[in-house]
């Protein structure tokens, strides 16, 4: 367990500097010298070759690599082209109104989904099934903008305290924000909603027909404690990786869904710094995202772990 | 309720099941009547296709989506058990009637701890808080003899072997209670030993219990020893019922008749008594002929076996018995029985070795996790087969017997060059074989045939039978096309197929047939050497016994050696010329197969013999049975390999030095540190054969 552990961490070790690395040079290779960016067209080429030197830039490339990741794992990511504002309190505010953007719908959508999902497999073949499945692939067919506007249209409209925009101060307490968080999470718990209960769907029917679960119920258990107890745990094993790889998903459709509602996440932000060309802010909102999504991913494993004994015991 | 006070524990009458697959029904059961008393073993014999499974379940009620009763009743312990809501079935499941299931590996839930999976139905029937169920648990696993009850407990399914989790299943099937286990084919998974002794575990445990057993089982030997009834399905109606001595003595159905004389009795030759097999298959559900369902195979078919289904007759207190022709059976004026010659002698044993193996060694190497080469522990390997030393001379058989973990399918693979092996000379008619299978010419591919265990494997789904037929003549012996199809023919008509079926694929034939049609392909480059691997296991026994005598035939019209290898000792026995017994990738015994029978005995083989399950109640047999589990290949015992579980170890010889090779009386050689005299002197024959039958 403990190998499976460090491997596991070395993986996501691996993965954050394959990731750094590839950030790094498609600032790299990105057209247009980063100085006149910031001192614009008319500079001069002394105050050019001054700014040069400055940020290092012409140093070798594995000098400057180095010398940006060990700057990035200190803390300091620079300053926004854009802006001129430091960008790591900036960029950590916005990731901590995404996080509660994003852990609102986790915590709202897997266990609907989950139970959505049993339902329909228990029922299977029967009209629940067939309501939850059509709706499931209906909502899932559906870009995640055209939901968020359906449901400002449909919602926000007619009920008077669910704001149809959710800009808010950057840092709201999550209570103040809860009113302005309804909406974007209502839409992104839709698609992960739908996206979850039919793999769960299709983990429980494939369970469902496993001779331990004959056992079971042979024994006399009642009904409910068969599908929770036995059935449920395995059947999840295979959803969880998928979640945690749709956590990627989520990254992206948050992003979506955040500009439809002007919310200030790290989503908006990073629309914001592609417009801008401010590439260390990208930069680190790009590295913020892989790490999180990496982090997912070890969370999965563990509990995948957590939940399969063949993992957890020899 | 009725008003008999004690009426059987299970009573099915007229009981008809019916599938719904695409939208059209068949029957899987068809009118099947039979009562089972308080207190009886009865056992239920049927091959693929009978129905038997579909009846253990809907014995307990338990038909899933899409099998429904049609018709009939299910009386159980006086109740009418169709007439039970799911909540009553609940509070009957596991407390009056519990179900051994069939393949343990997949009958336990694989996230949840084996204590847990005993205790929470001891805590619902029982109302046990948790430390009591835990005791309780702990308790049933100690009933069924697992030998450390508390590492069990806290085990999950994985980690313990087939034969362990059979018996947590059956820990848990009786820690209700029950009145009622039913046995779905529990053995069949698991390796003669083990098989015994869990046999022998369900025996005691119901009868000290006092509960009813109702068997379901593809194995005649399963039955013969420990049931005091049996009934036999066959296309999903009951064609007859008898106390089981009387079944095997006399059986009065053409079908019963055939099933016994397709199995082996314990020490018949081929050269002595054929086994003659059923001819055709068992017809697909929806297709039942219209009289008599056993009419198209019956060698005693007349004209109104056509026209009519014959009722279930008793034709003697206690008998029942589903045929128009049951009188002139019981009277002994026509019998269902068909004689063939016996085989002749296989070549005699003089002459050069045709394959001769010395010390042939196979090891898997395995891979060193991150932790062991950081420690710098040596590189571990399976050896599957060690030293092994044998040979075989032209026209003769060897069989090789071994459980599963013996090391003998490792050992054919060697031979044929599917795998490396890592030590030793294999030569074929004076030619050393190289270990690979590319480095072998083609001369020698065509000396050496194969067939495998699943014919489903063996042969390429996307070609004709013909193709397959005519590729080795085109490819190993340069015939050409237009004569390899020609030959083709031929060959199909000697394994006594149509000349037809060389259009067909294999996804249109048959189980057997495609096993005739893979032997017809290894025979097609008249080769010099067979090696037959499991050929019959994956077949029904009416089969099995018609693809045998076909070995039979074509080795001894090729004068081909056959090395045939197999689990099935009654088979091996009846086969081969000479055996050999494997144990963790060793030779253990080789001798005549006449002598098999006969003590001296190596300790292995005589566990062995005592744990076949014969198909003859008059059989009586030593129960010798192996405790603890087979090692790990990983870490093969020192000494003799078989002294972690010997019953007749000495000690400290046995752990710590390779026994001798030791030559006893009748040929056989024997590899222990007993002196053979000894063991002549302590053996008693371990099969006492009872009466012939008829
Ligand atoms: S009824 Fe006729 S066909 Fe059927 S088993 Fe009897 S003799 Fe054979
Ligand atoms: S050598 Fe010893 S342990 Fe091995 S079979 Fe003989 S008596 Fe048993």
């Amino acid at each position: 367990m403990l190998i499976y552990l460090l491997r596991r961490l070395g993986f996501l070790g691996l993965t954050v500097v394959v990731t750094s690395l590839l950030v790094f040079l498609i600032a790299q290779v990105l057209p247009g010298d980063v100085c006149r960016v910031i001192l614009g067209r008319e500079a001069g080429e002394a105050r050019i070759a001054e700014c040069r030197a400055d940020l290092h830039l012409d140093d070798p490339a594995p000098v400057r690599y180095l010398r940006w990741l060990a700057d990035f794992a200190r803390g300091d990511w620079g300053e926004s082209y854009a802006t001129g504002f430091e960008i790591r309190p900036l960029v950590l505010d916005r990731l901590r109104m995404s996080l509660m953007l994003a852990g609102l719908t986790f915590v709202v959508a897997v266990p609907l989904a989950v139970a959505l999902g049993m339902l329909a497999a228990v029922n299977r073949g029967k009209w629940l099934d067939t309501v939850i499945s059509l709706g499931s692939l209906a909502v899932v067919g559906l870009p995640e903008f055209v939901t968020g506007i359906l449901l400002i249209e449909l919602v926000a409209f007619r009920v008077p305290w669910l704001p149809a925009s959710s800009s808010l101060p950057v840092g709201a307490p999550f209570r103040a924000a809860l009113p302005a968080l309804v909406l974007p999470a209502l839409t992104a718990t839709l698609v992960l909603l739908a996206y979850i209960a039919r793999l769960t769907r299709a983990g429980v029917v494939e369970e469902l027909k496993q001779n331990y679960v004959r056992t079971a119920e042979l024994k006399g258990l009642p009904r409910l404690t068969v599908l929770v107890k036995h059935v449920l745990r395995n059947a999840l094993l295979p959803t969880i990786t998928v979640v945690a790889i749709s956590a990627g998903w989520l990254v992206s459709g948050l992003v979506v869904i955040e500009n439809v509602f002007n919310y200030p996440g790290l989503g908006r932000l990073l629309v914001f710094a592609i417009d801008r060309r401010d590439l260390p802010a990208l930069q680190a909102i790009v590295m913020l995202t892989v790490v999180a999504f990496a982090l997912a991913n070890l969370a999965a494993d563990l509990l995948y772990a957590a939940l399969n004994p063949r993992i957890r015991v020899g | 309720m009725t008003p008999d006070s004690n009426p059987p524990i299970l009573e099915l009458r007229d009981l008809t099941v019916s599938y719904r697959t695409g939208g059209r029904g068949s029957d899987a059961l068809r009118g099947v009547s039979l009562a089972v008393e308080r207190g009886q073993t009865y056992g239920l014999v049927g091959e693929s296709g009978s129905g038997k499974s579909t009846l253990a379940l809907a014995v307990m009620r338990y038909l899933g989506g899409e099998g429904a009763v049609a018709r009939g009743e299910i009386r159980f312990d006086g109740r009418d058990l169709l007439a039970l809501s799911p909540a009553d079935l609940r509070r009957i499941w596991g407390r009056e009637m519990a179900l051994v299931p069939q393949d343990p590996f997949t009958a336990l839930n694989p996230a949840m701890r084996i204590g847990e999976q005993l205790a929470e139905g001891l805590r619902l029937r029982f109302g046990l808080n948790p430390a009591e169920a835990r005791a309780a648990a702990l308790d049933a696993l100690r009933s069924v003899r697992l030998p450390d009850a508390e590492r069990a407990a806290d085990s999950y399914p994985h980690q313990l072997s087939g034969g362990q989790q059979q018996r947590v299943l059956i820990a848990l099937a009786l820690s209700g209670r029950p009145k009622l286990l039913v046995l779905d084919e529990p053995t069949t998974a698991l390796d003669v030993t083990t098989e015994a002794a869990v046999l022998d575990l369900v025996r005691d445990l119901t009868r000290a219990a006092g509960a009813s057993a109702l068997y379901v089982t593809h194995n005649l030997g399963v039955v013969a020893g420990r049931t005091e009834r049996v009934a036999v399905l066959y296309a999903s109606e009951l064609v007859e019922d008898a106390p089981t001595a009387d079944l095997f003595r006399q059986p009065l159905h053409p079908y019963t008749r055939g099933l016994l004389d397709s199995v082996p009795r314990l020490g018949q030759r081929k050269d002595e008594r054929r086994l003659t097999g059923i001819d055709g298959s068992i017809p697909p559900p929806g297709d039942l002929p219209p009289g008599c369902v056993f009419e198209p195979r019956c060698p005693l078919a007349v004209d109104r076996c056509r026209a009519e289904r014959p009722a279930l007759d008793e034709p003697l207190p206690g008998r029942r018995v589903r045929c128009h022709r049951w009188p002139e059976i019981l009277s002994g004026e026509v019998s269902a029985r068909r004689e063939l010659p016996p085989a002749l002698p296989s070549a005699t044993e003089s002459g050069e070795p045709l394959l001769r193996l010395e010390d042939v060694t196979v090891r898997y190497p395995l891979r060193r996790t991150a932790a062991e080469t950081l420690r710098r522990e040596p590189k571990k390997a399976v050896r599957a087969v060690s030293g092994v030393s044998l040979s075989l001379k032209q026209g003769r058989t060897l069989g090789i017997v071994g459980e599963s973990g013996s090391g003998k399918t490792s050992l054919a693979r060697a031979i044929v060059g599917l795998v490396q092996r890592s030590d030793g000379d294999i030569h074929l008619m004076e030619v050393e074989l190289p270990p690979r299978l590319s480095q072998r010419g083609r001369a020698l591919l065509a000396q050496l045939q194969m067939v495998f265990q699943n014919p489903e494997e063996a042969l390429n789904p996307y070609l004709t039978v013909g193709e397959s037929l005519s590729r080795p003549l085109v490819n190993l012996l340069g015939v050409s096309r237009a004569e390899a199809r020609q030959r083709a023919g031929d060959l199909l008509e000697a394994v006594r197929l149509p000349r037809t079926y060389a259009a067909r694929l294999p996804a249109q034939l048959s189980g057997g047939e495609k096993q005739r049609v893979a032997i017809a392909r290894a025979f097609a480059a008249n080769p010099a050497l067979l090696l037959a691997d499991e050929p019959v296991s994956s077949l029904d026994v009416s089969v099995q016994a018609n693809i045998l005598n076909l070995l039979t035939d074509l080795q001894r019209e090729h004068a081909a050696a056959t090395l045939f290898i197999s689990h099935d000792i009654a088979v091996v026995a009846y086969l081969a010329d000479e055996v050999a017994v494997m144990y963790l990738g060793q030779l253990m015994e080789t001798g005549p197969a006449a002598a098999l029978f006969e003590p001296p005995y190596h300790p292995y083989t005589e566990a062995l013999l005592s744990a076949i399950p014969a198909p003859d109640p008059t059989v009586r047999q030593a129960a010798i049975r192996l405790a603890g589990e087979l090692p790990s290949a990983v870490d093969v015992p020192s000494g003799c390999p078989f002294h972690t579980r010997c019953p007749r170890a000495l000690g400290a010889v046995c752990e710590t030095q390779t026994p001798p090779w030791q030559t006893a009386p009748g040929g056989k050689r024997i590899f222990c540190h007993i002196p053979v005299e000894e063991l002549a002197a302590q053996q008693l024959p371990v099969v006492v054969f009872g009466g012939e039958g008829e």
